[in-house]
């Protein structure tokens, strides 16, 4: 059992990475990587939102969806739901707590469009993950997306100053780091 | 700005880039003979030639930007960078292969970043894990050492080299190769079923990871770097082995020992770990990065798809290195500890 979980969160995590082996979420993963501190901000509020969502479109599929036989409309609807959990979040928290919505609130809206919110919810559904499952699995694969984008966003620093050729700089060269990243993660490959 | 004044009186630091590179390339000679002596010449010929496609990368990149050539490639780094790849490349390979690596050691990991002294991966892995990943097959042709099979000349080795096609290669399994791929035989069992492995690794292997370590303390003598990453690579390696090892099992992962003298452990952690570009500065710094290299080659060579991780390993270390420099950033003089007003 919990052997099952810790599978499914390191294979979410590091094998099946969402940036670098699945290459999802690759437009915050660029855009917001270019300081270490924004970075922290933007995975904390992904953790939670990714978590929060893959649950709810869970529930969403298998209690509303399912039922009526409406499951051709997976993809609209997750994006509905997302969409509401997100600004939902973002009233609660504005309300609750100034202090998190002043950390997490600009990046709360930029969440709703990133495709690994969306890829988490249809990945659980096509994988017949069941609630917890899709918990975990949501969960690991924020905690893969913030991973790597804290890393990258380290490394991205030094490569500001770095005397990168005229061409390649910026999301040039950030491209090419992200590329050899990616090889590196392949290192992980059969892990689980 | 304000100009940076210093009054004398001023030392000299007798260790320039050059030098530092020139003992770098001293310290594998000894690792290149045992090398040689076990497999042929096929590891001189894939760095000779590696060389020389390394020199003429280096110089095209040189002439693309408006450097200097002559005071770049005096420095050694491109040879440096192209031995350390063809050290680690399979002996016979075929010269495109050799080639294509050394390319994308020089060209991609390291010009396009800005040259020596900013790339954020180490060169030589890059080069190596592009191959590995592109070509597995000649990637994982090992040839057997001397004793097991023919070793082939200096000419059969060059036509293995640019001649693939009329050289028959003979190749064997790497004794990582073996253990990766046994899931019935009990340790002792498979010692003896298979003739590579020799008294604590491989036959060949561990006097070769012998004559590298001798080269390796050599350089930390010369202080060419810090004894900390390296140290911390092969304790963690060896608390990771020993604390799985159940006596030499079929599912068990090869004792401490094996696992230090198989494969590029030795190499790695005195060639690969040391690079002072692309690993982590700090001290405390080094013992983690160090550290973790070790954890994952183990990781990743007994649960992972690879027989041998160090290239990974290292390529996902340097990756977190930015990032565990700026959480163990030392104390400047002068400023507070953490906790005190």
């Amino acid at each position: 059992m919990l052997a099952d979980y810790s599978i499914l969160l390191i294979g979410a995590i590091l094998v099946n990475n969402f940036v670098l082996v699945q290459f999802l979420g690759l437009c915050p993963f660029m855009g917001v990587s270019n300081k270490l501190e924004t970075a922290m901000g933007m995975s904390m509020a992904t953790t939670f939102v990714l978590t929060l969502a893959s649950a709810c479109s869970y529930l969403t599929y298998n209690y509303l969806l399912l039922p009526l036989g409406l499951s051709y409309l997976k993809t609209i609807s997750f994006i509905l739901v997302i969409a509401v959990v997100v600004q939902f979040t973002e009233m609660v928290v504005r309300k609750s707590s100034p202090l998190l919505h002043r950390v997490l609130g600009v990046y709360l809206p930029l969440i709703t469009t990133n495709c690994a919110v969306l890829g988490v919810a249809l990945l659980n559904i096509n994988q017949n993950h069941n609630f917890m499952q899709s918990l975990f699995y949501g969960f690991g694969a924020a905690v893969g997306f913030s991973l790597v984008l804290v890393l990258f966003a380290a490394m991205r620093e030094r490569l500001a100053v770095a005397d990168v050729p005229m061409p390649f700089k910026g999301a040039a060269i950030g491209m090419v780091t992200a590329g050899l990243m990616s090889l590196a993660f392949m290192g992980f490959a059969g892990l689980v | 700005m304000p100009l940076l004044r210093i009054t004398s009186p001023h030392a000299h630091g007798p260790m320039s880039t050059s030098r530092v590179m020139q003992h770098v390339l001293l310290a594998t000679v000894p690792g290149i003979i045992v090398l040689t002596h076990f497999f042929g010449f096929g590891t001189l010929v894939n760095i000779l030639w590696g060389g020389i496609v390394a020199l003429a990368c280096e110089a095209l990149a040189l002439a693309l930007r408006g450097r200097p050539l002559a005071f770049y490639l005096k420095d050694y780094s491109a040879l440096v960078t192209s031995t350390l790849l063809c050290i680690a490349l399979p002996p016979y390979a075929p010269w495109w292969l050799i080639a294509i690596g050394v390319a994308s050691s020089v060209l991609l990991a390291k010009h396009l970043y800005g040259g020596l002294g900013y790339n954020p991966f180490n060169p030589a892995m890059v080069g190596y894990v592009v191959l590995l990943i592109s070509f597995p097959v000649q990637m994982t042709a090992w040839a057997p050492p001397r004793g097991l099979g023919e070793v082939p000349g200096l000419f059969e080795a060059l036509l293995a080299c640019f001649s693939p096609a009329s050289f028959d290669a003979v190749t064997m399994a790497t004794p990582l190769d073996v253990l990766k791929q046994n899931n019935s035989l009990l340790l002792e069992d498979l010692w003896q079923e298979n003739p590579q492995f020799g008294r604590w690794g491989g036959i060949g292997w561990e006097w070769a990871s012998l004559a590298f370590l001798a080269g390796g303390l050599w350089l930390l003598y010369q202080r060419i770097f810090t004894w900390h990453a390296p140290v911390a690579m092969l304790v963690a390696i060896t608390a990771m082995a020993g604390m799985f090892y159940d006596n030499g099992s079929s599912a068990s992962g090869g004792s401490p020992l094996f696992h230090l003298l198989s494969g590029a452990t030795i190499f790695g952690a005195f060639f690969i770990v040391t690079d002072p570009v692309s690993s982590a500065v700090s001290t405390r710094g080094k013992l983690i990065y160090g550290a973790m290299i070790g954890a994952l080659v183990y990781i990743i060579r007994v649960r992972g798809n690879y027989p041998d991780a160090v290239a990974f390993a290292v390529l996902i270390a340097n990756f977190t290195a930015p990032f565990i420099d700026y959480y163990t950033q030392p104390r400047t003089y002068g400023h507070a500890r953490k906790g005190d007003s």
